[in-house]
């Protein structure tokens, strides 16, 4: 059982009746098989549309290998570097009253409003070869667009929102009174930070990095601008589709997505063993507790 | 500093340094490389700049752009808000696969989504054919476009709205229950208030990420001047002819359109919370 | 363990406080994971930063060919051959690299600082700006190599249903008014401009004057349901969503189109005039010279006028400058050349430029 839901009851006015819940439940997943299920399942028939050799061929040549080991560098940077700015954000934003945070918030979203060719455009009117410092980038013979640096800045922006969104309205309706508590009770800044309002956020942040894990690795646009697709170098996955679909070679493009979207489930095996895990820990605490 | 501590009264540490690295972080990554992109419209001269940003074709791109991306936030608020309570709420087979399914839409590159969309929505499609059947046309017009920008936003509103949701304490519904409100009551008086911000959020996520989106609304829209055209495509069209000022310029102007509109939801949302005291 | 105790008494309600010291265990060791990992970025952009370090003197060479798709299996097979060349002339090991993407941001991307060696793109105009704005390359580049620097050509070739059941043989039938037509929007698709380019050619031969090109354009793109950001679009548009009677291609794409998406179900038609597709090639010296490349890049592109290079060219659908002995030529038809339009600066102010004859084709 998972610590977040099913421990309900059924009590008087506290549930929904069943024919109303029926109704939502009906409606909830039509919805998702809609707009969720039916897409998933053309990527897969198309991906196996000639048959197994050819999607098994398709994810694991040399070019798909290295575009997939790509993918998973720069998600493994950009979130975490997003994750740190996520959790300092929402801690100022929401813990604290100042003015002008509505405007830093507004601020933080904007990312995700650029059209992505926009955000590769801009990152290469900074660091491109006539941009602001690429005249300085390349007497230092310093390659930031067209490498991996590259890549992962572009990722760092273009999922830079995710995490810190997620965390700020939860952060917010948690309020401040059990960090106040705990300082009040001679619990130092880091202490009070990591053991009292980190566990209480902890769903919002995994939220934050599973949206964030996702968008990294399917990012194409402003990824398409800073890599310079260079086959086995900068190439990441889902350049690496679209390579494959302008080679007529469909099959094999949705071979590779499909293998992306599995990916991307991945981070439900994750998920789901943490929230046993926290389960777990939820029991023994209580078990520990007890005795005294 | 812009961004002043304006209450004293909490001793909460960590102020100086969280707002420090957090406007460190946003300058460096978000403020410099977006400054760079409106100067780089300053190029244009006045007259050269209205022209381009106000032609009759780029105005009708707007439209589409910003009409379709609310209505698509829109949708994703009530789906979304109903899609995340069903899923913390209540239990049915295969929940665990379907609550990772929702971020699907961001994993996938926008370009398949397209792709996937377009084959079940299009005139010979596996949904599209029944609509086409009635005299509607899904794909290739303005409802494709929205249809699309609902599926790359779908995450938002349920991922922002789940962790609230399933941190909601039973003990006030149960309190309000004991009380003699009904149903409807509790969820209007105790859930639904504690939910706004989220649901704000998401909504305002969702539709700034429609607002952006290129990759999958192009194999949707059909791309028709006037009619089905979005301005993201409108700054491609710039950049294959090496117009980067000109690119720049719209980009700068929808760049400021969203900031305005994504900064009156962030208000409302303020609101809402001093209303409802959510913040406590 | 006591923080683990009050908080209960603060506020019994919060049950996520209960959390044992394992949990906030593991989130601490989440938020090590970053100071671990910012580090390997720099490890990671550490063998791009010391770029290219006296390469000659190495047993192994690299070489980056920036190229538009679908050029990809072509190329492969280019570089197999020439790497062996190489290596027989001298000892050399030579890796080519590949990039692919539009023509059009392929030539941004090298703009601004891809390190390409040679660029092999879709149309002269793609290259142009390297010369012009980029100062990458010299201004006469279409002189330095035979046949304005391209070493095979294509031409635009309609892609019918099978059997070709509206009977579409020529121009003047895709401006039938049954007729759907399916082709990218030339405003973001370099190969498009040829599709309209071919249209107007045949426009003015049958009229005689530009305002009946005109018409006539205006007439085809009328049957334009959907106006696709890209070729592939397109042939998806048409060849997998059903929509459309005929779809305009480069002839090597049609039949690359044929090959992937079955025989059974498309047929080329060829039309009496279409045009010259040169996907020009050139060595890009302000990257070459930085990198001691200059003569291998050299080497590289003249290998592709080679009787080898023009063969693989030929069996990859192109049409090679003779032909070539063993491979089925393609057929003959009138073709005009971009000179023809009066060149691509112009032609490209004239018809695709803001406010030129295609945006006033779909003015309100």
């Amino acid at each position: 059982m998972s610590a977040g839901s099913g421990q309900f009851q059924p009590r008087r006015a506290t549930t929904e009746p069943l024919w109303l819940r029926a109704i939502l439940l009906t409606f909830a997943l039509g919805f998702l098989a809609l707009f969720l299920l039916l897409p998933l399942v053309i990527v897969f028939g198309e991906a196996f549309s000639k048959g197994w050799q050819v999607y098994v061929a398709a994810v694991t040549e040399p070019a798909a290998a290295h575009a997939i080991k790509l993918t998973l560098i720069a998600a493994a940077i950009a979130v975490p570097c997003n994750a740190i700015f996520g959790l300092a954000a929402s801690w100022a934003i929401a813990k604290f009253q100042f003015r002008g945070r509505q405007f830093l918030i507004t601020l933080i979203d904007l990312p995700i409003a650029v059209s992505p060719v926009i955000a590769g455009l801009s990152l290469m009117l900074i660091f491109g070869a006539r941009g602001w410092w690429g005249e300085w980038l390349n007497d230092h013979d310093l390659q930031v667009m067209f490498a991996v640096p590259g890549i992962v800045l572009a990722t760092i922006f273009i999922t830079f929102p995710y995490v810190a969104r997620e965390l700020i309205p939860m952060m917010q309706q948690q309020g401040r009174e059990a960090e106040e508590a705990a300082l009040t009770l001679g619990a130092s800044g880091w202490q009070t930070f990591i053991r009292v309002t980190l566990p209480s956020v902890k769903w919002a942040l995994l939220y934050g990095l599973i949206l964030c894990n996702a968008r990294a690795m399917g990012e194409f646009g402003a990824v398409s601008v800073v890599s310079g697709k260079i086959r086995e170098q900068t190439n990441t996955m889902p350049l690496h589709i679209e390579i494959l679909y302008n080679e007529y070679q469909f099959a094999a493009a949705f071979a590779v997505s499909s293998l992306l979207a599995l990916l991307a489930l991945l981070t439900l095996v994750l998920k789901s063993s943490l929230e046993w895990r926290a389960a777990r820990d939820l029991a023994e605490a209580e078990a520990c507790r007890r005795p005294e | 500093m812009l961004f002043k501590k304006s209450s004293q009264k909490p001793v909460l540490p960590g102020f100086g340094l969280s707002m420090g690295f957090t406007t460190f972080y946003l300058s460096l990554l978000v403020f410099l490389p977006l400054s760079a992109l409106v100067l780089k419209s300053f190029e244009l001269d006045w007259a050269g700049f209205v022209k381009v940003v106000a032609s009759e074709r780029a105005i009708a791109s707007y439209q589409l752009t910003f009409g379709s991306s609310f209505i698509a936030a829109l949708i994703n608020l009530v789906f979304g808000l109903l899609v995340a309570w069903v899923l913390v709420r209540y239990s049915f087979p295969f929940k665990k696969i379907i609550d990772a399914l929702v971020d699907l839409p961001f994993a996938l590159p926008t370009a398949v989504a397209g792709i996937a969309l377009t084959a079940i929505y299009a005139p010979n499609g596996w949904i599209g054919q029944y609509f086409y059947q009635w005299g509607i046309k899904i794909a290739y017009t303005p409802i494709g476009v929205t249809l699309a920008l609902v599926f790359i936003g779908l995450p938002f509103v349920v991922r922002t709205v789940q962790p609230v949701l399933e941190d909601l304490e039973q003990e006030l519904e149960e309190a309000a229950a004991s009380l003699g409100a009904n149903r409807l009551q509790i969820f209007c008086r105790v859930i639904f208030p504690a939910l706004i911000p989220s649901l704000l959020t998401g909504f305002a996520l969702a539709f700034a990420r429609a607002i952006g989106e290129y990759g999958s609304v192009v194999f949707i829209s059909g791309n028709m001047p006037f009619r089905t055209e979005i301005t993201p495509l409108l700054i491609m069209s710039r950049l294959e002819e090496f117009d980067y000022a000109g690119a720049a310029a719209l980009g700068t102007v929808m760049l400021l359109i969203s900031f305005l509109l994504l900064l009156l939801i962030n208000a409302l949302q303020h609101w809402s919370q001093q209303r409802h005291g959510g913040g406590r | 363990m006591q923080l683990f105790t009050f908080p209960l008494q603060v506020s019994a309600n919060r049950r996520h406080l209960q959390s044992s010291k394992r949990a906030s265990g593991l989130l601490k060791s989440w938020l090590r994971l970053p100071a671990l990992l910012l580090p390997t970025l720099f490890l990671l952009a550490a063998p791009q930063l010391q770029a290219n370090p006296q390469q000659s003197a190495q047993k192994e060479v690299r070489l980056l060919n920036v190229s538009y798709d679908p050029t990809r299996e072509f190329y492969r097979d280019i570089n197999q051959h020439f790497a062996k060349v190489w290596l027989e002339k001298t000892g050399q090991k030579l890796i080519v690299e590949q990039s692919h993407g539009g023509s059009g941001s392929q030539s941004r991307a090298v703009l601004d600082g891809l390190r390409a060696d040679v660029v092999t793109l879709a149309l002269a105009a793609d290259i142009d700006p390297l010369a012009r704005v980029g100062k990458l390359i010299a201004p006469d580049w279409q002189q330095q190599l035979p046949h304005n620097s391209a070493p095979y050509s294509s031409t635009i070739v309609f892609l019918v249903r099978k059997g070709n059941p509206l009977k579409i043989h020529d121009w003047n039938d895709l401006a039938r008014d049954n007729i759907d037509v399916i082709t990218p929007n030339p405003k973001t698709s370099g190969g498009a401009r040829w599709n309209y380019l071919a249209a107007w050619a045949y426009g003015l031969k049958s009229s005689g004057t530009e305002a009946g090109a005109k018409a006539f354009v205006q007439k085809l793109y009328r049957n334009v349901p959907v106006l696709d950001s890209g070729a592939r679009a397109s042939t998806g548009t048409f060849a997998r969503r059903g929509i459309g009677d005929v779809l305009l291609s480069w002839e090597n794409e049609a039949y690359l189109a044929v090959k992937e998406l079955g025989a059974d179900q498309f047929e080329i038609v060829v039309p009496s005039i279409s045009v010259l597709a040169e996907p020009p090639v050139a060595v890009v010296q302000k990257n070459t010279e930085r990198k001691g490349t200059t003569a291998l890049a050299q080497a590289y592109l003249e290998f592709l006028y080679t009787p080898a290079a023009q063969k693989l060219a030929a069996e990859h659908y192109f049409r090679p400058i003779q032909p070539v002995p063993g491979v089925p030529a393609l057929p003959q038809l009138e073709l005009k050349t971009i000179a023809d339009f009066g060149g691509w600066d112009l032609v490209q102010k004239q018809h695709f430029g803001e406010d030129g004859i295609f945006d006033q084709i779909y003015a309100r």
